[in-house]
């Protein structure tokens, strides 16, 4: 509301549209499903994965950024996302080094540089060591290390923008006692990190020093013991707090989900090892889907033991639908340019020739911006941005 | 509501049970408060009617427990979910998952509630307890007073019949524990919720039980009554019920308002004798203190004082004004300490460097860092000599920044030696960050903290344990050892001292406990007493210690104040970090408190704590406007104007 202009004197369409538009702050109520964002972030992976374009490539890393910049929080998790960028760069590094290093199968004419080669038998062909180095090589390992890095960069503005915790909990009901196990074990990370920091400064109170294998030793079983002594407590407290209460289920019931869950996975690795094998094409696919409709029956039929209800399931409103579909429309768009214009979307590296940014899929990319635009603002980020509005209308 | 029939508990591997012949009721809508020293199996007695004990923990239970008719023995914890709620000390061990909202819903997820009946209690919970701004916080961030009211709001929304307790204020300070207190009390009576609650810290929640039950021994039967019956003859009680005892005022008072009441005739015998002299002087209010009976254990007559009391009992006779009075009995160990002119810290290193190269201890263990440090020693001992003229620690102006947080400003402080100050303030005040700077965990953005001379975050830290020790919030943390003995010999190489140094201090500070003992199998006030005596081994000048008596019973605070006078006549500087308001009346001859990071208030104990509401001991607020602050005193007077 900040943000829209003086009042107008009527509500034209094109104002409620933009009020419909502007995104709301963040709470519980209004949150999106972590699934959401996990489905925008593989979308724009898939598109990453279709191209080597490294323009193209920037572009999704940029929309993905903008994107994690926009709607991120302060949880912990929200943090991850530098730690990701950085392992994108090493991946670009390591690609590089081992392009200089081990040679490459791309043929080349403009020689870089040439490194020592070392001679190897003879039943070692095939492989190089050291050698000439050329610009093509270098250009090829890098838009396919460009690649890798955009991928892990799209799953960490995932991992950045949802919360595990409730991804976790939108699993089904028979796989709920799992989930927790995951969501325990995750809070449990954290408190031995500040166990190990306690420890430690404990151990300079003694005036040891801190460092080396014996400080490492010393500390390792206590904090090994602190951790297992506060599970206990935390298996205590849900113990006492209901956990694993289940209801009456009639035996058929029981032993229909057990065949059903069990036929159901032998289905799925049946079906899959039918994909990967040359023959099995035909029947590989009916039977890894059969298998899966299966194995989510026996699932959906364990979830009857369990008595226990949702508090405030994520809803899937429109917001979720628009920041899913974009990640999607992404994907679909860079797939159709790939079968159309092959040659935009993968640069030539022989003979080298700059690469052209497609206008089309370009455009396509962008697609993935629109969260920034739909999702609901996290509260810090929307007071960080209203103070200033604010204070201008106070001068004013 | 909760029934025991000749209940007897019993863990594998011990020779006597733990709770034998509990024969009793606690009627519906009751606050009931469980008291007892440590360990006579008050926690045992709560796990019972949860039914953690024994389906959890293991045991023997004999007898029977019924529960709004259910029997524990049939019901296991999770099917009792519906009907008990249990909350523990450490609210941290108690959350399953990370948001108060999702924590408050957890228990009723568990239970197959409808969403709409969830949605509602939810809501209902935030309200009762103050909750509501905090609904999407992770709880990792919250305070430790709102972690607890997050803790018994995810028991209550299963709208539990019953509500067990396990000393849910031991750890907060004593704001937060009101508000803890508040919402209990609104439960009680609003609700109708039948509370069970085991708590050391009587001081707080006497006033609001309405039938205690004692424990008074291991293995001896309960006595249930009315509160001021049993504090009577509890061996465990409140100052307030203390000083009643004392003014023989019937019916014994609970709570500050009762026996203010009742006070108007021990003010006016009090009114004629002076209260103790003005606290200023470590010297003086030694002297005070050190009347006979007046220290520590005095209610309880089983306590064992160790001998570091009677230093101020030898001491005190002179009444010595100076800062330090010379050591009437020196500490064992071979340095005799300085002149005396006080803790000459000069001595110390040296001293203890040729007992370092004489006995030759830790040479062989570490031989590289063992040399350097002999080397350093010896390179620095010309520069350390001026600076160390200074004993006393001085922190001028100290900042200290996390981040963005500024958790200490400005802050200002001296301690001279022999003088013992209590700081005080809220949870996240920065008492814990003002210890870790002056013992060179912490190092300061702005300004400079000196003791002994020297900067603690720029010094070696084997060089600092024999300048300054720091007793740790969970002393657990300094033991690493399998035995008592392993850890002497540790502690006596760490500090570079003498064999059997340390094992000399736990004797005294420990009587009684054998070489082979496992850390682990100590109670909560031994390990306190070894982890100090490790500390000392170094011989520190200054000692810091936080948050002492977190979890220690009355017997055992009483035997800590013994120990800490002792140190404090013998000339070491000690600060408290403690929300512990009578421990700081008991010992401190000056309190600072803090607050956000500033220090709000800085001055003798008894002007500082008296005008206070928060910080006020319970005989303060009693007598006030005098400057009574603990029992002892106002005995002491009496009993020398008699």
């Amino acid at each position: 509301m900040t943000a829209s202009p003086a009042p107008a004197p009527a509500s034209t369409p094109v104002r409620l549209l933009r009020r419909a538009l502007h995104a709301p702050e963040a709470d519980r109520a209004n949150a999106l499903p972590a699934g959401a964002w996990w489905l925008w972030a593989l979308g724009l992976a898939t598109a990453a994965s279709r191209t080597t374009n490294p323009l193209l490539l920037g572009l999704l890393i940029g929309v993905a950024g903008y994107v994690v910049a926009a709607r991120r929080t302060d949880a912990p998790w929200a943090r991850s996302y530098g730690a990701f960028i950085k392992l994108g760069l090493f991946v670009v590094a390591l690609r590089l080094v081992f392009s200089v290093f081990l040679g490459s199968q791309i043929p080349g004419t403009h020689t870089v540089f040439t490194l020592p080669e070392l001679p190897l038998p003879d039943w070692a062909q095939g492989v190089r060591i050291g050698g000439r180095v050329t610009a093509e090589q270098l250009v090829f390992s890098l838009y396919d290390g460009m690649k890798l890095a955009t991928l892990l960069i799209c799953v960490g503005a995932a991992n950045s923008l949802a919360n595990p915790a409730r991804l976790l909990k939108s699993l089904p009901g028979a796989l709920y006692e799992a989930g927790v196990a995951v969501v325990v074990a995750m809070t449990f990370a954290p408190n031995m990190v500040a166990d190990v920091v306690r420890l430690r400064t404990a151990r300079r109170l003694r005036g040891r020093p801190t460092g080396g294998v014996r400080a490492v030793a010393q500390i390792g079983l206590p904090v090994l013991e602190g951790a297992l002594e506060r599970s206990v407590a935390v298996a205590a407290s849900m113990d006492a707090r209901g956990y694993g209460r289940t209801a009456q289920v009639p035996a058929a019931v029981r032993h229909t989900t057990n065949v059903l869950t069990l036929g159901g996975l032998l289905g799925v690795c049946a079906g899959t090892y039918g994909l990967l094998a040359a023959q099995g094409a035909v029947y590989g696919l009916p039977l890894l889907l059969a298998g899966l409709v299966v194995a989510m029956a026996g699932l959906r039929l364990g979830g009857r033991r369990s008595v226990r209800t949702r508090y405030r399931p994520d809803r899937w409103g429109v917001r979720a639908w628009l920041v899913a579909c974009s990640g999607a429309a992404v994907a679909a768009a860079m797939i159709w340019a790939g079968a159309v214009d092959p040659e935009a979307l993968r640069p030539g590296v022989v003979p080298l020739t700059a690469p052209v940014l497609p206008l089309w899929p370009a455009a396509a990319a962008l697609i993935g911006l629109l969260p920034a635009l739909v999702a609901p603002v996290p509260p810090s980020n929307r007071a960080a941005v209203d103070r200033p509005a604010q204070r201008g209308k106070e001068q004013a | 509501m909760i029934r025991f029939e000749r209940v007897s508990v019993r863990y594998e591997g011990t020779e006597h049970p733990t709770l034998s012949g509990v024969d009793l009721t606690v009627p519906e809508g009751e606050l009931v408060l469980l008291v007892g020293p440590s360990g006579v199996g008050k926690s045992t007695l709560l796990g019972t009617v949860s039914g953690l004990v024994p389906h959890f923990t293991g045991g023997l239970l004999s007898g029977r427990v019924t529960v709004d008719g259910r029997d524990t023995r049939t019901h296991k914890p999770r099917e009792l979910a519906d009907l008990v709620g249990t909350v523990g000390q450490d609210p941290l061990a108690h959350f399953v998952t990370d948001t108060v909202e999702d924590e408050l819903a957890y228990g009723m997820e568990s239970l197959g509630l409808a969403p709409d009946v969830m949605r509602r209690r939810v809501e209902e919970t935030l309200d009762l307890l103050g909750l509501a701004e905090l609904r999407d916080r992770p709880i990792a961030t919250l305070s430790g007073g709102q972690q607890q009211r997050v803790a018994i709001g995810s028991v209550l929304t299963p709208h539990p019949k019953v509500l067990v307790l396990d000393e849910p204020t031991s750890a907060l300070d004593p704001a937060a524990a009101e508000e803890v207190l508040a919402v209990l009390q609104r439960l009680v009576h609003d609700l109708g919720t039948t509370v069970l609650m085991a708590e050391h810290r009587l001081e707080r929640v006497v006033q609001y039980a309405d039938q205690v039950v004692l424990l008074p021994a291991p293995g001896a039967p309960p006595v249930l009554g009315p509160p001021a019956e049993i504090m009577k003859v509890s061996p465990v009680r409140p100052p307030v019920a203390e000083l009643g005892l004392l003014a023989g005022w019937d019916p014994l008072p609970l709570s500050v308002r009762d026996a203010r009441r009742g006070a108007g005739g021990l003010r006016e015998r009090l009114a004629d004798l002076s209260p103790p002299a003005p606290t200023g002087t470590p010297g003086a209010s030694e002297g005070m203190s050190g009347a006979p009976e007046g220290t520590s254990g005095s209610h309880l007559p089983g306590a064992s004082v160790p001998a570091g009391t009677d230093v101020p009992r030898a001491s005190g006779p002179g009444r010595t004004p100076g800062p330090v009075v010379a050591a009437a009995r020196p500490p064992p160990g071979p340095p005799p300490r300085g002149g005396a002119g006080g803790p000459a810290v000069s001595a110390v290193p040296r001293a203890w460097g040729r007992g370092c190269t004489g006995g030759r201890v830790g040479a062989a263990a570490r031989p590289r860092p063992g040399r350097l440090a002999r080397l350093l020693g010896r390179g620095s001992a010309a520069p350390v000599t001026p600076a160390a003229a200074d004993p006393v620690t001085r922190v001028d102006g100290l900042g200290v920044r996390r981040g963005r947080v500024e958790a200490l400003r400005r802050v200002t402080l001296t301690v001279a030696p022999g003088e013992t100050v209590a700081l005080m303030g809220r949870n996240g005040a920065g008492k814990s960050t003002l210890l870790g700077a002056l013992v060179g965990m912490i190092e300061p953005t702005s300004g400079t903290v000196r003791v002994g001379g020297l900067a603690p975050a720029r010094t070696d830290p084997r060089a600092m344990v024999r300048r300054v020790g720091l007793v740790p919030q969970e002393p657990r943390d300094l033991l690493y050892a399998d035995t008592v003995a392993a850890e002497c010999a540790a502690a006596d190489q760490d500090a570079g001292a003498v064999a059997g140094t340390c094992r000399a201090l736990v004797s005294e500070l420990l009587p009684g406990v054998g070489d082979d003992t496992h850390p682990r199998d100590l109670s909560e006030g031994q390990r306190l007493a070894l982890a100090l005596a490790l500390v000392l081994t170094g011989r520190p000048p200054l000692l810091l210690l936080d948050e002492p008596t977190r979890g220690l019973d009355y017997a055992a605070k009483g035997r800590l104040v013994g120990v800490l006078r002792g140190l404090a006549a013998e000339g070491h500087a000690i600060v408290l970090a403690t929300h512990d308001v009578e421990l700081a009346a008991e010992l401190a001859h000056r309190v600072v408190i803090l607050a956000d990071g500033e220090v709000v208030a800085d001055g003798p104990t008894g002007q500082v704590v008296v005008s206070s509401p928060a910080f006020a001991p319970q005989t303060a607020k009693i007598l006030a406007p005098q400057e009574w602050l603990t029992v002892s005193q106002v005995r002491d007077a009496l009993e020398a104007g008699a």
